[in-house]
Parts: C-alpha cells; structure tokens; sequence
C-alpha cells in the first residue's frame, strides 16, 4: 500500500490518532483531522486517495463534510464511519458519493480491506 | 387498582333494595290506610243504621202501646173503666193478643187506685199514688214511660200511663210493661259474638241486662275479658245522648265501637257496643294479607338485587382483570420502547471509548511486533496481556451488537412459513443435544394450522432461543414440548415450548423479557436472549407469554398473526 495517501477525520483524539499511527506503520500516508472543518482545510491544500469519514462529529458533522469534499475534489474516495445505531447515515453517505460505510468500532484489518478496494477503484482497477 | 367488590355488592345491593322497598310499602302503607279508613267508615256507617233500627222498633213498640190506651180510654167511659169486672174483660181481650201488659190500672186525679186488674191486687189496690214522682208527671206530660223500678211490687218493671181528661175531671191509665218485650227488641242487636247491647236511663243505670255481664239499674261496666281481676271499669256515660253517634274508643286497652241513640218518649239512651277484631275482621285479614304480600314482594326483591348484583360484579371484576391485563401489556411494551431507547444510547456512547481501547491494544500489538521485546523476560507478559485486551474488546462489541440488535428497528422479511415445518426443522437442530441429556422432545402440531406471512430466519430465532432456554431449565432429564394451533377466532397462529424444568420464582416473571436479565451463572448468558425475542415477536406483529410454576415448569406461548 505504499504511495497510499489516506486523510482520517474523527473527534476522538486517541482513537484516531492511534489509527493514523497505526496506518502509517503500514507504509501509507495517513494524516488526521479532528473537525470537519479542519479536513476541509487539510483537503484544500493535500492530495489524498482515500478519506475516512466519521458521521457523527461536533459542528459540521460528515453529512456535511463530504457534500464539501466531493464539490472540492470529487476524484477522492470517501468511505463513512458509523455507529450501529446510524447506519442509516452511512447509506446516506453513499447515495451523496461515499464509496462505502464501516461500522465502528470495527478491526483494523477490515478498515483496511475498504480503504484498499476503494484505493483500487480510484485508481481505476475494479 | 384493588376494588372492594364484597363492599360493592353490598352497597349496591342495599341500593337496589332501599329504592324498591320505600315506594312498595309508601304504597302498600298508605293502601292500608285508605283501606282503613274507608272500611272504618261502612263499619259506623252499619252501626249507626243498626242502632238507629233497633230505637226505632222500640220506638214502634211505644208509639203502639200509647195509641192502644188511648184507644181504649177514649172508647170506654169512666163509670165502665172503673168496674174491675168490666177493666178485667177488657184486659182479657188486650192479652189475648199480646203479652206485653202485666197488669192494668186506673186512677183518679188525686191519686187514688180506682181499678186494678193484675197479679198484685191485694197489694196495689188501696195504694194511693199522689205522691209519686211519676203521678205529677204524667199530670203534667199526658204520657209517662218510667225508668225500671221495684216500687211496690219489689220487682223490676216499668209503667206506661196516658192521662185522660173528661169534660171537668182527669184520671189516669197506667200499665205495666213486661220487659221482655224490650229485652226482645234489644237482644237482636246482639249480632257478633262480642257485641253487646243495653238500654240506660238518665242517670246512667242500666234499663236491661247486658249481654256481658251488668245487672238491673247497676252503672254499664266493660266485661272483663281477661281473667286479671281489676276494679270493673264503668262504660263512658251515654246518658245525655240526643242524637245518634258513634265513637270508636279504647276499653281496658280493647278497641272498640259504640253506638248510641236517645228513645223517644223516654230518658232512655240504647247503647251498642261492637269489636272491631270481629267487624273489622276483613280488614284485619286484609291487613295479614297485606302484610305477607308485602313480606314476599320484599324477598323476592332481596333475591333479585342479589342475583343482578352478583352478575353485575361479576362483570365489573372481570372487567377489572381484563383492564388490569391489558395495561400491564401496556406498560410492558412502554417499558420495551424506553428501554430498547436507552440500550442504543449506552451502546453507542460505550462505543468510542471501546473503538480507542480497541485501536490502543492493536497498536501495542503493531510496536510489540516491530520492536525487538522478544528477549525482554516480560514480553510474553505484555503479549498475553494486550492479546486478553484484545479478546475482551471483542467481547464487549458482540454484547453492544446484541444490544443494538435489540434496540435496531428492524425491517422484518415476508415470506410463507409453514409453522409445523419450521417447529420440526429447529426441534431437529438439537435434538441431539437433547438426547444426550435424556431430554425427551413431544410435538404436539395441530394439523390445521394454515401458512402464515412472517419473517422464517427470524422466528427460527426465537424458538431456538426458546428451545435452548428449556433444555438449560431442566438440566437433564425431561420433556420438552413444542405445539402448534390454528386460533379461528383471531385468525392466529399459536405454537409453545413447554418444560418441564425448575420453573421460574412469581416475582421473576415479570423481568425475564427485560435486558440484562438472567439466572445463568455469570458469563454463561448474556441475558439478551428473551429480551430481543420479545422485542422480535412485537416488529412481527405477534405477542409473547409466559406462564410458570416453580417445580412444575415454564411454558412460553407465542401468538402470530395469519398475515
């Protein structure tokens, strides 16, 4: 997975940053992002393949968030992280362009497994 | 809500009989009364006439007597009157036809006994009546009808004399009555058994002899009709009586009616005295009568109040437990809503801090590979102990997912299930199992259960839950049954796992579809397993019961809608 450029957007400070570690361990190019907002900003002046996306989020919450990175960059594949109790935003996330949900708290191998197929589709290979 | 329904019964009871029995005797009361009054009435009524019938033949009886010694003084000269030969022929032929003189005389204006023809001759004959009150009477009146008196004779009697006047001299007829042509006419009046009948004179004695005790010229006494001895108590004085009346009074404490009427010619006054428990006896029947219908109507009210009465209790307490059923479904499912609401909460807060340990853990997991730990002496430690981190995550996810699994709405699939069918093929899952343990599995499917519209995986679910929960409760040795029925009246679907294990304690029975709940031994169960197939049989429209009895068993019913 290298030269895989993943951006990780999640309130929770310990947990993402223990996955954005954890990810770049794997050889790929993870950064975090604690709000919305500031995903935005990052996404303004970075490329990435992949963005994880955490529905649930104080002030602009994922809905939002991935409305605003797909009119900015619409190559990017977004996949939705959801409680079980909102599934139904990780399916909202997918008819606005999110490539697919995970539900949390999920193992790190099956996050993976869909950052992986996502990466694959952006690059053309599904 | 705990009625007092023996309180109520009563209560409702006396209602019934209170507002029937006032109106029943206000109207059977005052019936009487009317009743009374009116035949009160007739009675005075009867006795007036016949009192009033009785003076009047006595009257009669006078009234012929005096126009017969006028006749005979205006017919017969003096000079032949006073010749005893001639007055004795001639009182011959008045007895011949009648009874009633019992002797005859004549006397001269200044009292002298001219002629006598009787049984007293000797001793009358030179009487001279000058001096008697009755003479200067009858001098004065024309007619005089005396009281009883001995007199002369030293036996009771009464005179009867018309004064005759002749050109310039006077001289008087006189008579005397037997009294038992009075007594004749006075005893027809003794009609009932109690009644008697007298006749007084001005003073109040008595002029003939009561019925009942009383005797010549003696003051009328009340007969004793009790064997106490007390004084005799004298009737109410009648004597001054001029005209007709009738009083009903009290007697030595005995009712009773009395009618009395002035004689013409006389001082006399004719009492009449009747009982009321004999002339009123109809009414007195009446009364009984009235008294014993009154008597049944009331106890036929009494039946009836407590037969309407207990059939309406009857449905008020059923009434009661149906209400009390329903709302206990009720809050039953409120408790469900609230609870499958706070279950979503708690799972997803608990979540993120799981997702950080979670992630925590694999990092360690990540270092402890990259880093070369292996020739520390703990690192086996450290191993193990982030690995346990690990399994235990992993624990806690599948309780939250269980947990959301009961809390999630679920979008339940439509499919044809034959009931029978899916009982058999879940029976068959651990059947094994069963047998292993001497557990005996007895089906009992009705044959005419109809297909039905559910979801098959899911009540596949529940009655595999159901069927582990039996065999867990009874251990090892038993029966498990599974039955099935068509319930026409609903259109429904019952099937129940019964058995025969341990049983579940009254004040258990409520909880067990509760969350969390169980009797499992801590890490066997976790206690969603009723919970969430409670909550299954609600989305599918269905209901599920339980029934329990400590020692005997637990069945558990569930009931499923045809479509």
């Amino acid at each position: 997975m290298e030269g895989l450029r993943v951006l990780f957007v999640d309130d929770e400070d310990d947990f993402r940053e223990t996955i954005v570690k954890r990810l770049n361990a794997r050889k790929i190019q993870a950064m975090g992002a604690e709000s919305g907002v500031r995903a935005l900003e990052i996404v303004k002046d970075n490329d990435f393949d992949v963005i994880v996306l955490d529905v649930k989020m104080p002030g602009m919450d994922g809905i939002e968030t991935l409305r605003h990175i797909k009119q900015m960059k619409p190559e990017i594949e977004v996949i939705m992280l959801t409680g079980h109790a909102s599934v139904e935003f990780g399916l909202k996330g997918m008819q606005l362009g999110a490539f697919d949900y995970v539900m949390k708290p999920a193992p790190l191998n099956e996050l993976l497994d869909t950052i992986n197929q996502a990466w694959s589709k952006k690059r053309g290979l599904h | 809500m705990d009625r007092n329904y023996r309180m109520l019964w009563w209560r409702h009871c006396l209602a019934i009989i209170g507002f029937s029995v006032i109106p029943l005797l206000f109207v059977n009361l005052s019936l009487y009364g009317l009743f009374d009054r009116i035949y009160t009435d007739k009675v005075t009524e009867t006795l007036r006439t016949s009192v009033e019938n009785r003076r009047d033949a006595i009257d009669l009886f006078f009234n012929e007597r005096i126009a017969q010694l006028f006749t005979i003084a205006n017919t017969n000269t003096f000079a032949d009157l006073t010749d005893e030969t001639y007055l004795g022929r001639l009182f011959e032929i008045m007895h011949t036809k009648s009874d009633s003189y019992m002797d005859i005389g004549i006397i001269d204006s200044e009292g002298n006994h001219l002629a006598y023809v009787g049984p007293y001759h000797d001793l009358l004959k030179s009487v001279n009546y000058k001096n008697e009150p009755w003479f200067n009477e009858v001098r004065a009146k024309g007619i005089h009808i005396s009281d009883i008196f001995m007199g002369y004779r030293k036996f009771p009697h009464f005179i009867l004399a018309v004064m005759v006047r002749d050109k310039n001299t006077s001289w008087i007829l006189r008579v005397t009555i037997n009294l038992k042509n009075i007594d004749d006419i006075v005893e027809k009046a003794w009609t009932g058994t109690m009644s008697d009948a007298f006749l007084i004179n001005s003073k109040n004695r008595l002029q003939t002899v009561p019925r009942f005790g009383g005797e010549f010229l003696a003051v009328p006494t009340v007969p004793q009709y009790t064997t106490s001895s007390l004084e005799p108590v004298p009737y109410p004085d009648f004597s001054s009586t001029v005209k007709t009346k009738v009083e009903r009074l009290s007697l030595r404490g005995y009712e009773a009616f009395i009618a009395a009427t002035p004689v013409q010619h006389t001082k006399w006054v004719l009492v009449l005295k009747e009982s009321p428990d004999e002339i009123l006896s109809p009414l007195v029947k009446g009364k009984y009568w009235m008294a014993l219908l009154t008597a049944l109507g009331l106890a036929i009210i009494a039946a009836g109040a407590a037969l309407f009465t207990n059939g309406l209790i009857n449905r008020i307490r059923e009434t009661d437990r149906e209400n009390a059923a329903k709302s206990d479904m009720l809050l039953q499912a409120n408790k469900m809503v609230a609870l499958s609401k706070m279950a979503a909460g708690i799972a997803h807060e608990v979540n993120n801090p799981l997702a950080s340990i979670s992630e925590k853990a694999g990092w360690l997991l990540d270092l402890l590979a990259e880093e070369d730990l292996a020739a520390s002496p703990n690192f086996a430690e450290f191993k193990e102990s982030v690995e346990k981190i690990e399994h235990h995550v992993e624990r806690a996810r599948k309780i939250i997912h269980n947990l959301l699994g009961f809390a999630r709405r679920m979008e339940p699939a439509k499919e044809k299930i034959n009931i029978n069918n899916l009982l058999d093929e879940t029976t068959g899952l651990l059947e094994n199992e069963a047998r292993y343990v001497n557990i005996s599995i007895d089906k009992q499917y009705a044959d005419d259960v109809p297909v039905i519209t559910s979801d098959l995986s899911q009540i596949q679910q529940v009655v595999l839950n159901l069927l582990n929960n039996a065999i867990d409760a009874i251990g090892s040795d038993g029966t498990v049954t599974v039955g099935s029925r068509y319930l026409d009246k609903t259109d429904q679907v019952e099937l129940w796992v019964a058995d025969t294990g341990k049983g579940i304690p009254e004040a258990e029975l409520d909880k067990i579809f509760e969350p969390f709940f169980t009797t499992k031994a801590v890490g066997k169960g976790t206690g969603l397993g009723l919970s969430i197939s409670y909550s299954i049989i609600e989305k599918l429209g269905g209901a599920m019961r339980v029934q329990s009895k400590v020692g005997e068993g637990t069945v558990f019913t569930i009931t499923l809608p045809k479509n």
